[in-house]
């Protein structure tokens, strides 16, 4: 037991100089291999190429070009269709399409979540609008939009519009709901009124959220973008890559159809990599804000 | 009784009611609260939770409007927050994360068009040094400890020279090492340039040692129970005698009304 134990008093004392004169070394480079696996692109890269193996292994095994053709007659089919074909072209035509609705939809989602801010009855119409429109599917609006714009660009534009405006609005909202206290007190203190209040506080305040609305509106463009293309077909002059796809199903030409598709998540990986990531490195990782 | 001659203080506080909602009551933070601060005082509000210190510094602030009663600063009644009166605030996230050290201590300044930007950076410059953050003036803020946060803080709060500092339990959230190293620090930059501080605190200790005179409050709500003198107490004379026994008459004041520990 602890306490029978009689302790006699310890000696005290202190050292004049530490014991490790030279403490060695604190901290080393990392060797390649860690460097290597610490990059996420790196590590996302080894996940496609292990992807497309499968691909490739699989289609080989099944065997039916016209249903599912390798990874190989994938990449094929796209080269000749980009060096000899529209792919170019069309992928061209949706990414204006796309540039113009996702651009409309960030203003409005802008002026909106500004609306809401500043006055009660703005929050109260936000609110109510998200999560009225919010569900509901931007093709299901295509009807109305060729009824109102016609069959052409300006009704895709509108129906891209809409499936941007709502995510990135709502999530802009929440985003500046969620402020601390202190920070807005921190820039209402320093004399931050009005529409400077928002430039210098909120908008760097709230962007993680921002961010995160911004790319969720990316994801829902494209969908709605290809989406609606397969829809318009023929009736449109100059197709997008939607219209590429279903033209090109309608030829057999399956490889195409696959190569149209890869384009799709090429320009996913692509934009996500390139754009947003580059912008969450510089800001919200470079803040802290995010680990 | 409040002192006859306090309209000709610096900054007053005359009268003030403060009330704010929670849920569905409507809570009265302090009832009729009167005191005046004057010029390079370093003034502590002194109280439990529930006396409304802090309801009374966001007040000085701009950020509470009184139900009752003003608050004037060199004759102007208060009406909102402005860099006149500066807030330092206990939480570590009152630092914008997307700032650089320099560019916080910059911020108060270039809001307001009193400096121009190179006039700004080299005050902050200096601020950053004063306050031994010099090799840190680029870093932002989530690489810093809560202290250093804490000094970064202090350097802005001080980079536009305001009327009056107002800190609300600034160390409260430092370890007890970090707390009296800051305070030291504190009292050092306050005698380097003497500036007026009203300085909210639920340490006697703390009071004492950063505080000149000293305001004790009262909870629910809160009302003025005393003003005494801390002017002879610096960072040495903890534990001296005079010290201990200005602790124990603080002490003996907070807790006499509530039947506390030394009540009987």
């Amino acid at each position: 037991m602890l306490d029978d134990v009689t302790t006699a008093p310890r000696p005290e004392f202190v050292y004049a100089e530490l014991s490790v004169a030279d403490p060695g070394n604190v901290s080393r480079r990392l060797t390649i291999r860690e460097r290597i696996l610490d990059n996420a692109t790196a590590r996302r890269a080894m996940v496609v190429l292990a992807l497309a193996l499968a691909w490739e292994l699989y289609a080989r095994y099944v065997g039916i070009d016209l249903l599912f053709p390798t990874f190989s007659e994938t990449i094929a089919a796209l080269w000749t269709a980009i060096v000899h074909g529209p792919l170019l072209a069309r992928l061209g035509i949706s990414l204006e399409v796309l540039l113009m609705g996702y651009a409309a939809g960030v203003l409005l989602a802008g002026m909106l979540t500004a609306l809401a801010i500043s006055t009660r009855i703005g929050g109260d119409i936000l609110s109510a609008a998200t999560a009225m429109l919010t569900p509901l599917p931007a093709i299901a609006l295509l009807p109305l939009a060729m009824l109102w714009f016609g069959l052409g660009m300006k009704s895709i534009v509108f129906i891209i519009t809409h499936s941007v405006l709502w995510p990135v609005a709502v999530n802009t909202y929440s985003g500046f709901q969620s402020v601390s206290e202190t920070q807005k007190m921190a820039g209402r203190n320093v004399g931050l009124r009005g529409l400077r209040y928002v430039t210098q506080l909120l908008i760097p305040a709230a962007f993680p959220s921002i961010l995160a609305g911004l790319r969720i509106g990316w994801a829902f463009a494209w969908r709605t973008l290809i989406a609606a293309e397969m829809v318009f077909g023929v009736a449109s002059r100059s197709g997008g890559l939607g219209w590429f796809i279903l033209q090109s199903k309608n030829e057999l030409e399956t490889a195409t159809v696959f190569a149209g598709l890869l384009v799709i998540l090429l320009m996913g990986l692509l934009i996500d990599g390139l754009v947003f990531r580059t912008i969450e490195r510089r800001t919200i990782q470079r803040w802290g804000m995010q680990r | 009784m409040p002192p006859a001659n306090i309209n000709d203080k610096f900054l007053s506080v005359e009268g003030v009611t403060l009330q704010y909602r929670a849920d569905d009551r409507l809570v009265t933070a302090t009832r009729d609260v009167s005191f005046g601060v004057q010029p390079r005082d370093r003034f502590v509000l002194l109280g439990p939770s529930g006396s409304g210190k802090s309801s009374l510094l966001k007040a000085m602030g701009g950020f509470i409007n009184p139900v009752f009663g003003r608050i004037r600063l060199e004759n102007r009644v208060i009406d909102g927050p402005g860099p006149d009166r500066m807030m330092v605030f206990q939480e570590f996230d009152q630092l914008l994360p997307w700032k650089t050290v320099v560019e916080n201590v910059m911020f108060p300044m270039t809001v307001g068009r009193r400096f121009t930007r190179a006039q700004a950076r080299a005050r902050a410059l200096e601020l950053i040094d004063t306050v031994r953050l010099t090799q840190f003036r680029d870093a932002f803020p989530h690489t810093l400890s809560g202290g250093m946060k804490q000094r970064v803080a202090i350097a802005r709060a001080l980079a536009p020279q305001p009327a009056v500092l107002l800190m609300d339990e600034p160390f409260a959230a430092l370890d007890a090492l970090t707390r009296q190293k800051m305070q030291a620090e504190l009292i050092a930059l306050w005698e380097r340039d003497p500036f007026t501080l009203v300085f909210v605190t639920h340490s006697i200790e703390e009071a004492l040692i950063v505080g000149s005179r000293i305001l004790v409050l009262s909870p629910h709500p809160g009302q003025v129970k005393a003003e005494l003198n801390a002017h002879e107490f610096g960072f040495d004379d903890q534990g001296t005698s005079a010290f201990v026994a200005q602790a124990r008459r603080i002490h003996d004041l907070l807790f006499a009304s509530d039947g506390g520990p030394h009540a009987g």
